[in-house]
């Protein structure tokens, strides 16, 4: 009978030192936020490694620029990180305006600044309900694409489109606002907007169920989060008080006054109350740039770069075959290469560009932060358990148009 | 203690479910869609439409500015003069699934020819049926020219 029971225990001990279980997350898991293919090696519900798997939206952006006139190579920025277009158009204007030595009038300047923290706010509605919705809170994301929805509608009142907007241009932006659309914008940034994310606040600030799935989730170190070359909320999220927005002010913020969030702990629950308080100071930014927007052109006055008005080229043969010139040819950007980086709602999104004085882009290298804060994935999560992926994901905030490009 | 009631008495649970309590009673924001349609404004980027002068001639003059912008390449067009001896295209094809709906074609062309109209709707079973030809086209800006008009003139002043 002793012997028996010797060997049950035996047993017992032989089935518990099992191999890692290898586990497949997605690439078409609702939490994965878009094709993510994670590969986890997991200790019962303890993840020991965490292999990202990326390139299933991989579209080859940065080869098609090199076959694309400046112009035309707008549009693939806002297909990068689909859910905040205007800020990657921002960064490859101010790109190719640098090669170009051009200033663009201070009405457009406003304008950029405007709607990139729109884009802000909205990138961080979405980042912050869907989160929710991935540990555990549906009600959140009700209520935050309602108001995404409005911001969306003034996108669609200045560009023509909700999401691919195709609005700043090297030279400064399409089209004016129309008429009306400020007074809009600025009664939806002083009411409706700050109402949501009071609610979403009150849902979620003091929630147990929230703060048990965030709380000590995916802590990154400040050391870890400049190691591993963090960005943006990511970054401040761990104390570092970083913003290219305050560091190397580009457009009119030197002019705008708002404060950098830093969390503290570095964790899950840090990032999610950093991206919080910024959408609190991009809707001070963007009053502020609503009382302050001069009257004025929205392009610069230059027909080599910046198609003359419809009215002129109607009448003016020179200005006829400007357009036709900019419509088909394009300009040519004076040879040399420029780095240019705008502080995106996910981080320092980067374009390296490089021009041999033709009209098409010699190369064009991005820089997306959401790759450098998936290539972390492993050391964040590792230890964790299975549930816990999900919430680190989620406070990344990845998009994979920009991971894969 | 305090920290003891707050573990016990769940004030934000509460809280959370009297504010969704209290949004209950606010009126509803969903839409009815088919019959009822969110706003879009008169820069919408819709379904392309080929556009005729008033007389009923068609606007397109075959520049291929259009051709040229486009940078998706999905516009295909070929050109021969008509036998009144104006130019005129012979073949302008869309394939709108190819299309990214930039915008760029309407702001290229010098007459206004080629616009993209207020129309989303226009899902199809087949991949065929999406490209379009010249008659499509023109069908589209038949069928749209009283809302494409007012759109264009709202625009004007902006362009």
């Amino acid at each position: 009978m002793n012997a028996k029971t010797n060997a049950a225990s035996v047993d017992i001990q032989e089935e518990t030192q099992i191999r890692p279980y290898t586990m497949n997350f997605g690439p078409q898991h609702p939490a994965a936020h878009g094709v993510l293919r994670l590969v986890l090696e997991m200790d019962g519900e303890v993840v020991e490694r965490a292999d990202p798997h990326i390139g299933l939206l991989h579209r080859g952006t940065e080869k098609l620029i090199e076959y694309k006139t400046y112009t035309q190579a707008v549009p693939y920025f806002d297909r990068l990180d689909y859910v905040s277009p205007m800020n990657q158009e921002h960064a490859f204007a101010l790109a190719t305006e640098k090669l170009l030595g051009i200033t663009v009038p201070e009405r457009a300047q406003y304008i950029r600044v405007l709607f990139s923290e729109l884009t802000r706010i909205l990138n961080h509605i979405l980042n912050i309900t869907t989160f929710a919705l991935d540990v555990g809170a549906i009600t959140p994301a009700l209520w935050g694409f309602e108001e995404r929805e409005k911001g969306m509608e003034f996108y669609d009142r200045v560009c023509g489109a909700r999401l691919h907007a195709n609005y700043f241009r090297p030279g400064g932006v399409r089209y004016d606002m129309p008429a009306g659309l400020a007074e809009d914008m600025f009664e939806w940034a002083d009411k409706s907007v700050c109402e949501v994310i009071d609610d979403l606040e009150t849902l979620l600030s003091d929630n147990r169920i929230f703060k048990q799935r965030t709380v000590d989730i995916g802590a990154v170190s400040e050391a870890d989060a400049l190691d591993w070359g963090f960005s943006g909320p990511m970054l401040r999220g761990s104390g570092v008080a970083w913003d290219l927005r305050k560091s190397q002010p580009y457009e009119v913020y030197d002019k705008l006054d708002f404060d950098i969030p830093v969390g503290k702990t570095g964790d899950c629950y840090a990032r999610y109350l950093v991206r919080m308080e910024e959408m609190r100071q991009s809707i001070k930014l963007m009053k502020q740039c609503l009382e302050k927007m001069p009257e004025g052109p929205v392009m610069v006055d230059d027909y080599k770069v910046a198609p003359p008005p419809r009215a002129e080229m109607k009448g003016s043969m020179e200005a006829l075959i400007h357009h036709f010139k900019l419509y088909t040819e394009g300009y040519h950007v004076p040879a040399g290469e420029t780095y240019t980086a705008v502080e995106a709602p996910k981080g320092e999104f980067g374009v390296y560009l490089v021009s041999d004085g033709t009209n098409k882009p010699y190369r064009c290298r991005i820089k997306a932060p959401g790759f450098a804060h998936l290539s972390a994935m492993d050391f964040m999560s590792k230890g964790h358990m299975l549930a816990d992926t999900v919430s680190i994901i989620g406070s990344m905030d990845v998009v994979f148009g920009e991971i894969d490009r | 203690m305090d920290s003891l009631a707050r573990s016990f008495l769940l004030p934000e649970i509460v809280k959370g479910m009297a504010l969704t309590f209290k949004y209950m009673f606010k009126p509803k924001v969903t839409i009815n869609y088919p019959y009822e349609k969110g706003p879009i404004s008169p820069r919408f980027r819709g379904e392309h439409a080929l556009r005729r002068y008033p007389n009923g001639e068609e606007r397109c003059i075959a520049c291929k500015l259009c051709e040229a912008i486009c940078p998706a390449l999905a516009i295909t067009i070929e050109a021969e003069p008509r036998e009144d001896g104006s130019r005129r295209t012979s073949r302008y094809d869309i394939d709108m699934t190819k299309c990214i709906y930039c915008g760029l074609c309407a702001e290229a062309c010098p007459v206004d020819a080629i616009v993209e109209g207020p129309n989303f709707e226009f899902a199809t079973e087949t991949r065929e049926e999406l490209y379009y030809n010249k008659d499509k086209l023109l069908a589209n800006g038949d069928r749209w020219e009283a809302q494409i008009a007012a759109n264009l003139a709202a625009e004007a002043p902006y362009r």
